[in-house]
């Protein structure tokens, strides 16, 4: 069936919405600094090119909403409908053509409008926030050119040009994080972002050039160049999913390189240290980054290679594959961080480390369509939380993120700071009906559907884990008595104040803004926010609770899944869907034999005729090889396309582009488990906190001190692991210290004593050799050819003037020389 | 095929280059007349590779020797730039402490 309806004036114009904020960042950086703030009436407009970037950020939002409203227009849910794929040639090398372009569905759609909505709202924030600031200009020049970035990597219709965005994006989160440089600790923290990052572009680097050199092959045999390159997104899906048995390792490869970039970009387990360290920013920077933008780029890179994945590590085919475990270890480590956090924004950033573990585990267990809701959703309450933070330190704790030392008790100050907190605190948290319920339940649920039993485990620990930290961070910031600034009491001494030990990033944050603010508060204690901060905040807690609704498992709505899941049925070359109703129900058998059997009676197959494809052929295939698919119990699920599943081989004439999700049915008590996780998670931490930092008996208070366990466990978490340490200590400088020393212990005792050994036998063997063998016969030698050379040097000395410009013109008269005579010989 | 025009070039710059390391005294400008060298050989290869009908081979040559001379004018530059801590001068003359 051809998709009826044209795409529409937005889809096919879509790359606009990087192009406005690109042209921005260029008006800002060119005029921003003569533009100054105007005064009407009662209202200052802010000059400083900060404007022009609200105005771009708004300018996209209205492009990303068109193209988002007329792609669901353009979707019918059931079908494929192809992407609107747009392409310019950029340069071409060896035949392989490189274009910049758009590659506009679902998945693309949704971050598109996602991230220019963020933006938006960051961008007005931080009019407010950064007011004053000595680097005004610039920072709104990076932020614009920062969402760009992450527009341009996001519409990609190519690799190469997903790399350019995201390494702008990279090199803009440099700047950003380090936007208050003066600060060593600032620096260092930009620095160690941006190289960690890199760490992970190897693989990036490497894994495009595999998969797409492979792809150009393959797309090449089949006489399929005109419609693909190798490097775009929809060559390498196809490519990947063709099942060509010759590139099984290729794709393996590939997927782990690319993997690596990924690790790298979201802050997954080994390289998760850069993240906490990148909140030396300022708060609107750290808001950007964690929710919509940067860190989603490694999650979103797997969304959209999916097929390389899937098939590069045998998900759903294994029992255990490479992205699952690095998404629950991540998940894991980062939570159990949060809990010996102090500094409020880092509880946030590891929180985001953690969420982003149940998003790469999610794609690792075959939840693709909940993966990636879960970035959906995940962006308005982490957005919203970092704003709180950032409106806590702007208004409440005097630009101190220090929990334990600078608040307490604000939740009366600042009412609405407090309840949007608390919103997306429970939507963080997963409390039934708020927004990340939804997404990070149908992960979890699919995770035990798919009989990864372990990855259930995790996901549900994970939920535990989730809600008692956060807990614990909105009782140490909202309740309990008031501590420091919060209280009232300003550290007149800056410098100090703003030193806490390790934590000392972020605290300085506002230093300028500091100046003119106290200006207006002189000092007035805690109070809430202005407007320009209060308004995001309700907007995105607004959403943190409704945002989810789009796709409620629960209620049966289903439209997201309709919107962005691709469609993973074969399809003609040209688009057309060969033949309806591939998706079907599946049940996994006793024996981890998984049954097929045809869907609901309207989605029965019609063969398609006279092209040699009959879909039960494809089908019956697709039973005789799933023997390897993991778990044991019998759990149904509703399979949304063959492609992808184990031996299917789209017939000639027909692709794919995705492969199939399988969904689970919701049903109420298999919510519980986790339901029941978050509130025990709740009250025990709840106890804990009021016991540990409450205002009368804190029978818990010291336990660290006293109890050997408790301390060596908090200092193991304190340290983060060692990580930091491995990376700085060991990895870093060279192999370290206690490396080299005992390399020179070595080198001392053992082989000093062999040389030495040797030495004194060499001696006494050499003594007698000197006497007969040397003096006589070899010396002779050895002054002739001596006196022959000093012969030689005396007669070249003066061609070695010691000058540099003479041996130049020696030289060059050299090779005219060698030159002529090459000419002459050769005519 | 404007191959003369490129040759031609090619050649004009590459005798800009030679004078520059044979007459300058400033090690920078001297380095940076290497540079033009370079440059003025790329070009040469470029035209080949073009009128051989864009034969990649050149390319690669050409981007093998941007590569090269990045890394030649790094080295290039830190020992000017020790020069300069140790002498309070660039002056190759002045130089002359490793002659025979």
């Amino acid at each position: 069936m051809i998709a009826t309806a044209a795409p529409g004036w937005f889809l096919e114009h879509a790359y606009v919405i990087p192009l406005i904020p690109a042209v921005a960042f260029a008006l800002i950086i060119a005029f921003g600094k003569r533009i100054p703030d105007t005064r009407i009436g009662r209202y200052t407009i802010p000059g400083g090119g900060s404007l022009i970037g609200v105005a771009s950020m708004l300018g996209s939002l209205f492009f990303a909403a068109g193209a988002a409203l007329q792609w669901i227009q353009y979707t019918d849910g059931e079908n494929y409908v192809a992407a609107v794929r747009k392409s310019w040639v950029w340069w071409q090398s060896g035949g392989i053509e490189i274009g910049l372009g758009q590659q506009i569905d679902g998945l693309s759609v949704m971050v598109l409008l996602l991230v220019a909505f963020i933006s938006t709202l960051v961008q007005i924030y931080s009019l407010e926030y950064l007011k004053g600031d000595r680097r005004y200009t610039h920072f709104f020049a990076s932020l614009t050119l920062f969402s760009a970035g992450m527009l341009v990597m996001v519409l990609a219709e190519n690799m190469v040009q997903l790399i350019l965005g995201w390494e702008i994006m990279g090199l803009c989160s440099f700047m950003l994080i380090g936007h208050w440089w003066e600060e060593k600790a600032n620096s260092r923290a930009s620095l160690k972002a941006f190289f960690t990052v890199r760490t992970g572009d190897i693989g990036l680097l490497v894994g495009t050039a595999i998969v797409g050199l492979s792809a150009q092959k393959w797309i090449t045999a089949n006489g399929l160049q005109d419609q693909y390159s190798g490097f775009s997104i929809e060559g390498i899906s196809r490519w990947a999913l063709a099942g060509d048995s010759q590139y099984k390792s290729v794709l393996t490869w590939g997927a782990v390189a690319l993997f690596i970039a990924c690790i790298g970009k979201s802050g997954q387990f080994p390289l998760h240290t850069w993240l906490p360290d990148a909140m030396a920013g300022p708060t609107p920077v750290s808001s950007l980054l964690h929710s919509s933008t940067m860190v989603v780029a490694g999650v979103f890179l797997v969304a959209r290679l999916y097929p390389v994945f899937f098939e590069g590590l045998r998900i759903l085919d294994t029992n255990v594959n490479l992205i699952a475990v690095i998404g629950g270890i991540t998940i894991i480590v980062a939570a159990l961080l949060a809990f010996v956090q102090t500094d409020i924004k880092k509880v946030l950033a590891y929180s985001t480390v953690s969420q982003l573990g149940y998003m790469m585990m999610g794609l690792g267990v075959g939840a693709w369509t909940p993966a990636v809701f879960h970035i959906w959703t995940h962006a308005f309450f982490k957005c919203c939380l970092f704003l709180c933070a950032g409106s806590v330190a702007h208004s409440g704790s005097h630009h101190s993120f220090d929990m334990k030392k600078d608040m307490g008790g604000l939740w009366r100050k600042m009412p609405v700071t407090f309840v949007t907190w608390t919103i997306s605190s429970m939507a963080l948290a997963g409390v039934p009906f708020f927004a990340g319920w939804y997404s990070k339940d149908e992960i979890i649920d699919i995770a035990g559907g798919n009989q990864y039993w372990v990855f259930f485990a995790i996901g549900l620990a994970g939920a535990f884990l989730t809600t008692a930290y956060m807990t614990r961070a909105t009782y140490l910031t909202f309740f309990g008595k008031a501590r420091g600034a919060a209280a009232g009491i300003h550290d007149e001494n800056h410098s100090d104040a703003h030193a806490p030990a390790p934590s000392a990033h972020g605290a300085a944050d506002a230093h300028d803004a500091h100046d003119a603010h106290d200006a207006h508060d002189s000092h007035a204690g805690p109070h809430e926010s202005p407007w320009l901060i209060k308004g995001p905040l309700v907007i995105l807690a607004t959403l943190a609770i409704i945002a989810g609704l789009i796709n409620a498992p629960a209620f049966k709505i289903f439209k997201f899944e309709e919107w962005v899941e691709p469609k993973a049925m074969p399809v003609s070359l040209t688009g057309e869907t060969i033949h309806e109703g591939s998706a079907r129900n599946i049940s996994v058998g006793a024996f981890g034999l998984r049954t097929s059997s045809e869907g609901e009676s309207e989605r029965k197959p019609v063969a398609a005729e006279g092209d040699g494809h009959s879909p039960t052929e494809g089908e019956s295939g697709a039973e005789e090889h799933s023997a390897g698919y993991p778990g044991s119990a019998i759990e149904e699920g509703h399979l949304t396309g063959d492609c992808g599943t184990p031996g299917f081989v789209p017939a000639a004439g027909t692709t794919c582009y995705a492969p199939g999700v399988i969904h689970h049915e919701f049903e109420w008590v298999k919510a519980l488990p986790a339901f029941l996780l978050v509130v025990l998670g709740f009250i025990i931490s709840s106890a804990v906190c009021v016991t540990l930092y409450g205002k009368k008996r804190r029978p818990l208070a010291g336990l660290t001190e006293r109890n050997i366990i408790a301390r060596g466990l908090y200092k193991f978490l304190w340290n983060r692991y060692y990580l930091d340490a491995l990376y700085e200590g060991v990895i870093v400088r060279g192999i370290a210290h206690p490396l080299a020393r005992a390399m020179y212990w070595l080198n001392q005792n053992v082989f000093d004593g062999i040389v030495n050994g040797a030495g004194r036998s060499g001696r006494k063997v050499g003594e007698i050799t000197y006497k007969y063998v040397d003096q006589g016969l070899v010396d002779g030698v050895v002054n002739g050819s001596g006196a022959a050379a000093r012969g030689t040097g005396t007669a070249l000395r003066p061609t070695q003037s010691g000058k540099v410009s003479q041996y130049g013109a020696l030289l060059f008269a050299a090779a005219a020389l060698a030159a002529l005579i090459l000419v002459l010989v050769n005519s | 095929m404007l191959l003369n025009q490129f040759l031609l070039l090619g050649a004009i710059l590459f005798a800009i280059g030679v004078y520059g390391v044979v007459a300058r005294r400033n090690a920078v400008l001297v380095l940076m007349s290497i540079e033009l060298i370079l440059n003025s050989v790329n070009i040469n290869l470029l035209a080949f590779a073009l009128r051989n009908g864009g034969d990649p081979t050149g390319h690669t040559f050409a981007l093998y020797v941007i590569a090269v001379a990045a890394a030649e004018v790094g080295v290039g530059l830190a020992l000017v730039l020790l020069v300069y801590r140790n002498r309070r001068s660039i002056a190759l003359d002045e130089l002359s402490e490793m002659k025979g």
